[in-house]
């Protein structure tokens, strides 16, 4: 007997482990029929999700959050026992602007970028920038950098939410100066002409956090066996998503018409890590730009959350209490991960947290089972992150 | 209570706003064109908001609704979690509601009634009109498969047709196909 699973989604690159998990036969293989919801927007994946209509959802980490503490809608708690990826985002700003702050059609030192956009914003350009969802991994790391290049991301620019479809129009229309979407948005941008790449958010934080997969944790309490063999073909997902031998294959499946619906050429170029910057540019690896697989990168870190629970009380989204740091915590389930990919024999980490953007060279962590080495975490500005230390962290700003 | 309708189709908008008028309803707005919908809405002042669960500026307006001065904070229509029968009727048919906060929920529930049917009328109608479409496709195709077979083989109107048919039967195809392969194959023979 198989498991019917109703699995809701956005037409994102992201989205590339549960389509292939159900395409590539996975989930067959874990008893789980996946069937995938695709929505476009994120109000519509959560209500979804939150009412019953679906079983399982891709979600930005910190709109998990935001539902848990109830932002915005009823508090539905939910789980994120298994992270879809890392990063795969970019700022992209209007081409004019652009040409201000870096070189054009390369990757930059962000850091010095950022400096150059602060002068801008000095100077007196007032700007607008659009991102994906109020309660994105996006807004936060778009916030991230203004703030650690000294630009107060609540007062000296404008931040509003702009769905991904109309990133590009927004910024050739001039109704935004910049964007921080996902793929393959910021390169349908660039392939316009309507904007240049100006930082990977990989570069912001080389290993933050982005979608995960969202369960009401009721469910997956009261029947935790399908999404179990959810997580171990997720898994899979992730194995054959890195395969170099399997990169046409999988940007075909992505972007046809019931996924993606888009152009495979530009979707192989994000998940291959290939960016193109500028229009006529040529394209640039960029290492880690997506991390779908390495390296653990779907167990579930609760100082991950913590992280992000850190910037959306900093965006002025979340009053702080201990209770809702707790709660905000307590989304990421790095029990179940274990307890899920265990049968797997794949690396486990021993710890459930640890101190976000210390690692600068590789170095191997304690596991239950496995053997498991992390490199680079860093984030841009060098600053790290202690869970167990929020009331410091947050009084820095 | 003033009603915003916010849908990318004219067409299903002006569905739900002839059910909501002749209910009574008539303090209504339709906003269909995205640019500067904020600002239209934010005029409007709607106690209600309609939109269609498939519109992909839900968040762009839920952010509005979070952050807007102008609007009395209007909060998803699911408040009411008890009653699970009403959300599954709203999501099956691909609507979704804002009411602003504190609005009566017994004055909600009708206009939400009416707008899932005339979503579902609509679909309905969409669906028909899909049917009637391609049975009109399939019409032309097999005049035109039976006008060749008349030219080619000097067959009469009915034995062309017989054969279409005996040639659907014995594949297990419907006759339209059968029809659109013979033209396929004519066109790329060249007409020959």
């Amino acid at each position: 007997m198989t498991d019917r699973l109703r699995f809701g989604f956005l037409p994102l690159v992201d989205a590339a482990l549960p389509i292939l998990a159900h395409e590539l036969g996975f989930a067959e293989a874990e008893g789980v029929t996946l069937e995938l919801v695709r929505d476009m927007s994120w109000a519509s994946v959560s209500d979804r999700l939150l009412y019953g209509h679906s079983d399982a959802a891709h979600m930005p980490a910190p709109l998990a959050i935001a539902n848990t503490l109830g932002l915005g809608r009823p508090p539905v708690p939910l789980a994120a026992p298994f992270v879809l990826g890392l990063n795969g985002n970019a700022i992209t700003l209007r081409p004019e602007i652009a040409a201000h702050i870096t070189q054009v059609g390369a990757p930059g030192d962000v850091a010095e970028i950022g400096e150059r956009l602060a002068g801008l914003i000095r100077s007196g350009n007032r700007m607008r920038f659009g991102v994906v969802h109020r309660y994105s991994s996006h807004n936060y790391m778009l916030r991230y950098w203004l703030r650690g290049c000294g630009i107060d991301p609540n007062e000296d620019v404008e931040i509003v939410t702009i769905a991904p479809p109309y990133a590009a129009d927004a910024l050739e229309s001039g109704e935004v100066d910049g964007i921080c979407v996902g793929e393959p948005w910021n390169s349908v941008s660039v392939e316009r002409g309507a904007g240049v790449i100006i930082a990977v958010t990989a570069q912001i934080w080389r290993r933050g956090v982005e979608k995960v997969l969202a369960v009401k944790s009721e469910r997956l309490a009261a029947e935790p066996e399908p999404y179990h063999g959810l997580m171990r073909a997720l898994w899979r997902a992730g194995e054959a998503f890195v395969d170099p031998t399997k990169l046409d294959q999988i940007a075909e499946i992505l972007s046809r018409a019931e996924y993606l619906n888009g152009s495979a050429r530009l979707i192989k170029g994000a998940i291959s890590d290939q960016i193109l910057f500028a229009h006529g540019a040529a394209r640039v690896h960029v290492s880690d730009f997506m991390f779908q697989h390495r390296e653990a990168a779907n167990f579930p870190w609760v100082s991950q959350a913590a992280w992000l629970y850190a910037q959306m009380v900093q965006a002025g989204h979340i009053e702080h209490s201990a209770s809702r740091y707790d709660a905000a915590q307590s989304v990421f389930c790095p029990d179940i991960y274990r307890a899920a990919l265990r049968p797997l024999g794949v690396p486990l980490p021993g710890a459930s947290a640890k101190l976000e953007g210390s690692i600068t060279d590789p170095m191997g962590v304690g596991t239950v089972q496995g053997r498991l080495i992390l490199s680079e975490d860093s984030f841009f500005d060098g600053r790290q992150f202690d869970p167990d230390a929020l009331d410091a962290y947050l009084s820095v700003g | 209570m003033r009603i915003a309708i916010i849908d990318e189709s004219a067409a299903r908008a002006a569905v739900i706003e002839e059910g909501l008028r002749e209910a009574g309803l008539i303090e209504l707005a339709i906003f269909s064109e995205r640019r500067g919908m904020i600002a239209r809405i934010e005029a409007f002042a709607p106690d209600v908001i309609l939109i269609d669960m498939a519109n992909p500026q839900r968040d762009e307006l839920e952010e509005v609704f979070d952050v807007s001065r102008a609007l009395a904070r209007p909060v998803a229509m699911f408040v009411d979690q008890s009653d699970t029968a009403a959300m599954e009727a709203a999501i099956e048919a691909g609507v979704s509601a804002y009411v602003v906060d504190g609005f009566a929920k017994a004055r909600i529930k009708p206009v939400l009634e009416l707008a899932i049917s005339r979503f579902n009328a609509f679909a309905r109608l969409r669906d028909e009109l899909d049917e009637a479409k391609s049975a009109l496709a399939a019409r032309i195709s097999i005049d035109a498969a039976k006008a060749l077979l008349i030219k080619k083989r000097g067959m009469n109107e009915a034995a062309a047709y017989a054969l279409l048919r005996k040639a659907a039967m014995d594949q297990g195809r419907k006759i339209a196909e059968v029809a659109e392969a013979l033209l396929m194959a004519d066109k790329m023979m060249g007409g020959l």
